[in-house]
């Protein structure tokens, strides 16, 4: 990770212009202004490391002046978690992390069965929950708008009701760069600084500023196995697999890191940062195209982005 | 990303139902490579399914399952695009007549705009509503791309029709500076999208990508006056930062540098520039767009929404404004109504004192003797608030020249405002 202290005291001419880093500091700085307890939504995935950088940017030399909270479905990857703790660590962040599994004990969700069985949908339960307990008033997430169809209808300040629930058809218009923040008592809201980004904008984003990611966003050795021309991780606790799907040894990476359980791999020998950023220029299948939670059906994010889904 | 704010342009698109934005946009993604394989098989996929024989590329945008059932376009989509060149970012804004907000919502954040006209029915009310909006918003680039072209046998007669009465609007309209192109195309066949086509051999002009790769946005208005505005005051209470005080915002327009003389609105004080850093760099010099934070030599006491501009380029004061309202919410507003107007970061309460007329935007005449704008009206009025505003006219200051009222029961954003 990068040093705060190490600061580079020669005065430059004119600051350049990144309008998308410009951007997404100035939504992070009217969530300040607006709310009075905001959180950031952290998966350990790059987008959401994305977020502590431009956090960390908007309020420097002030230490971020909100917790980072993990919604942990226990089937994570081992490499997000151990990265997670060390990010927490260097930064001196406040974590705060709440557990599916929790729920699951409690008998309050039921957990999915069978072959394409995913933690990913019961996350909404532990998110709403984490929420109301804490009493955030302004969840901060990674979202894009270009990952997914129903995304790209999405606001940057997203008004949820006190049931978390998104009302595509009755959204505030975002006109200019006013973004409203008023809402009643049990509301919430979610924002998004990366709405405007691409893929490929955060890709080089990390690239230019030697943003640390967890390793598995790299070519690595896997146990892997195939279905549907998916390569899924062979971790027979997490995923389900079936008798006569082999397992294999695969050189591969990740290009989005959620569940286990709903996340596949692709072929990969892009070993380092530059190139992952060339394989993404070269790429014709979308990130979330190794998604299965997406592939559920047509609607399968407007779906869930109703029911609280960040 | 790109270091170059030339480099990624926004794009609104306005039409009415059916006259092939989604389809447009879908045209664009396409020929651009922009659509990933399995973005595409899903269209290929749905088309058949619905019985189509062509692709039909509007089920790329259409993201609602409202949208797609009936094959409209409802809420404003962001999509993205790039050349070799530069990025895109297209705000899809739906032509359905009471959807107007969304254009506006669209307009706001553009700097070109492409009015999409379908060639069998010429210029009509909707595209008069779109070019005025276009027009009162000053978007300085217009593309009217006139669209179907193959349903009448790509007639020349038709397409130039339509041009001499889009130029009678642009002569008639308030804001003259801005450059109108026009192109005749066929979305759905791809004529003179990427390349211009054997089948309008008439047509001399540049294809819609090589207009919009030759735009040049000529944001360097340095002769703009500064306007910056607090939107949090960091206080980091460490003890290497023991009495720092850093003012975090955004410079909406102009330039500021180390050692100018400031004045801080609303209070009068006076400092100076200490220093301008974005993350742990110090500048010399910031122009509009970045999102800095700023020291002052003098400790002055300042909050949020506070404003931040030279002494010698004072914007104007006024507890009584006029603006042009373009009205967005279902509940009218009402003469003598008070609403939240929100001007960037401060917030005030306000009173509707009067409405002057409603604009009659397929003619540009004026009803006076309006009590209320509905939704998707655009009127005058006059505006009493709480407190002094420090504001531009958005003629002079397209950043420093408008607001959102917001209504004060259910907390929405009811209509924006372009201060005259």
């Amino acid at each position: 990770m990068w040093d705060p202290q190490l600061k580079n005291r020669t005065m430059k001419e004119v600051v350049s212009n990144n309008p998308l880093e410009d951007e997404a500091i100035y939504i992070f700085r009217e969530v300040v202004g607006q709310f009075e307890k905001p959180v950031l939504l952290f998966s350990g995935g790059k987008d959401s490391t994305v977020l502590v950088r431009l956090a960390q940017k908007a309020f420097y030399p002030a230490k971020i002046p909100f917790p980072i909270m993990h919604i942990d479905t226990g089937h994570n990857f081992p490499e997000t978690i151990e990265f997670r703790d060390k990010l927490v660590e260097e930064l001196d962040l406040e974590l705060i992390v709440y557990h599916v599994q929790d729920n699951i004990d409690a008998g309050l969700v039921k957990e999915e069965k069978g072959k394409y069985a995913s933690r990913n949908i019961l996350q909404i339960e532990t998110l709403l929950q984490a929420i109301e307990e804490q009493g955030f008033d302004a969840c901060i997430g990674g979202a894009r708008r270009d990952e997914e169809k129903a995304r790209a209808k999405e606001r940057i300040f997203s008004v949820r009701d006190n049931f978390g629930q998104w009302d595509e058809k009755n959204q505030r218009p975002e006109v200019f760069d006013l973004l409203n923040g008023r809402i009643d008592f049990g509301q919430n809201v979610r924002v998004f600084p990366i709405s405007n980004w691409t893929e490929l904008d955060v890709w080089s984003y990390i690239q230019k500023e030697g943003i640390e990611i967890p390793s598995i966003y790299f070519a690595h050795k896997r146990k892997v196995f195939e279905r549907d021309n998916l390569i899924w991780s062979a971790n027979d606790e997490y995923v389900y697999r079936e008798k006569d799907e082999l397992v294999t040894e695969k050189i591969v990476r990740f290009r989005t890191v959620g569940d286990m359980s709903c996340t596949a791999a692709v072929e990969s020998l892009a070993f380092d940062i530059d190139k992952v950023v060339e394989e993404i220029k070269a790429s014709t299948i979308s990130e979330r195209g190794a998604r299965i939670d997406d592939k559920r059906s047509e609607a399968a994010m407007e779906k869930r982005k109703q029911q609280g889904y960040f | 990303m790109t270091e170059d704010k030339n480099k990624v342009l926004k794009i609104s698109t306005a039409g009415s139902v059916d006259d092939g934005k989604s389809t447009l946009i879908g045209r664009i993604l396409y020929d651009t490579h922009s659509l990933t394989d399995d973005k595409l098989e899903a269209i290929e996929r749905n088309s058949k399914q619905r019985g189509y024989d062509y692709l039909d590329f509007s089920l790329a945008t259409d993201g609602l399952v409202t949208e797609r059932e009936q094959g409209i376009t409802i809420d404003v989509a962001h999509i993205y695009f790039s050349t070799p060149n530069r990025s895109y970012i297209i705000a899809d804004t739906p032509g359905h007549i009471e959807y107007t907000r969304n254009m506006v919502t669209g307009t706001s954040t553009s700097q070109v705009s492409i009015i999409l006209i379908d060639v069998r029915n010429g210029v009509i009310e909707q595209t008069k509503r779109h070019f005025y909006i276009n027009n009162l918003l000053r978007t300085k680039e217009i593309i009217v791309a006139v669209n179907k072209m193959d349903l009448v046998d790509y007639n020349q007669e038709k397409y130039d029709a339509i041009v001499k009465d889009f130029l009678k609007l642009a002569i008639s309209a308030e804001y003259k500076d801005q450059n109108i192109n026009f192109i005749p195309i066929s979305a759905l066949h791809g004529d003179n999208i990427v390349e211009t086509s054997p089948n309008i051999p008439w047509y001399k002009g540049k294809s819609m990508i090589d207009i919009l790769e030759s735009i040049r946005i000529d944001d360097n208005q340095t002769d703009a006056p500064a306007r910056f505005q607090v939107q949090t005051v960091i206080r980091p209470k460490t003890e290497a930062y023991h009495d720092y005080r850093g003012y975090a915002g955004k410079l909406r327009s102009g330039e500021l540098k180390v050692g100018d003389a400031v004045t801080i609105l609303p209070s009068f004080r006076t400092s100076h520039i200490k220093s301008i850093s974005f993350f742990d760099q110090e500048y010399k010099k910031v122009s509009k767009g970045s999102s800095i934070t700023i020291t002052l030599t003098d400790d002055v006491n300042i909050s949020r929404g506070d404003m931040l501009v030279k002494t010698k380029e004072l914007p104007k004061e006024s507890k009584q404004i006029k603006a042009k309202i373009c009205w967005m919410d279902n509940k009218p507003l009402e003469a003598r109504g008070t609403y939240f107007l929100q001007y960037g970061a401060k917030v005030m309460k306000s009173k509707i004192k009067s409405i002057a007329h409603r604009i009659n935007t397929e003619n540009l005449s004026q009803t006076e003797d309006v009590n209320q704008l509905e939704m998707n009206d655009i009127g005058l009025v006059e505006i009493q608030l709480a407190q002094d505003l420090h504001y531009d006219k958005y003629v002079d200051n397209k950043e420093s020249g408008h607001f959102i009222l917001i209504d004060a029961k259910n907390n929405t954003t009811a209509g924006v405002g372009f201060i005259q």
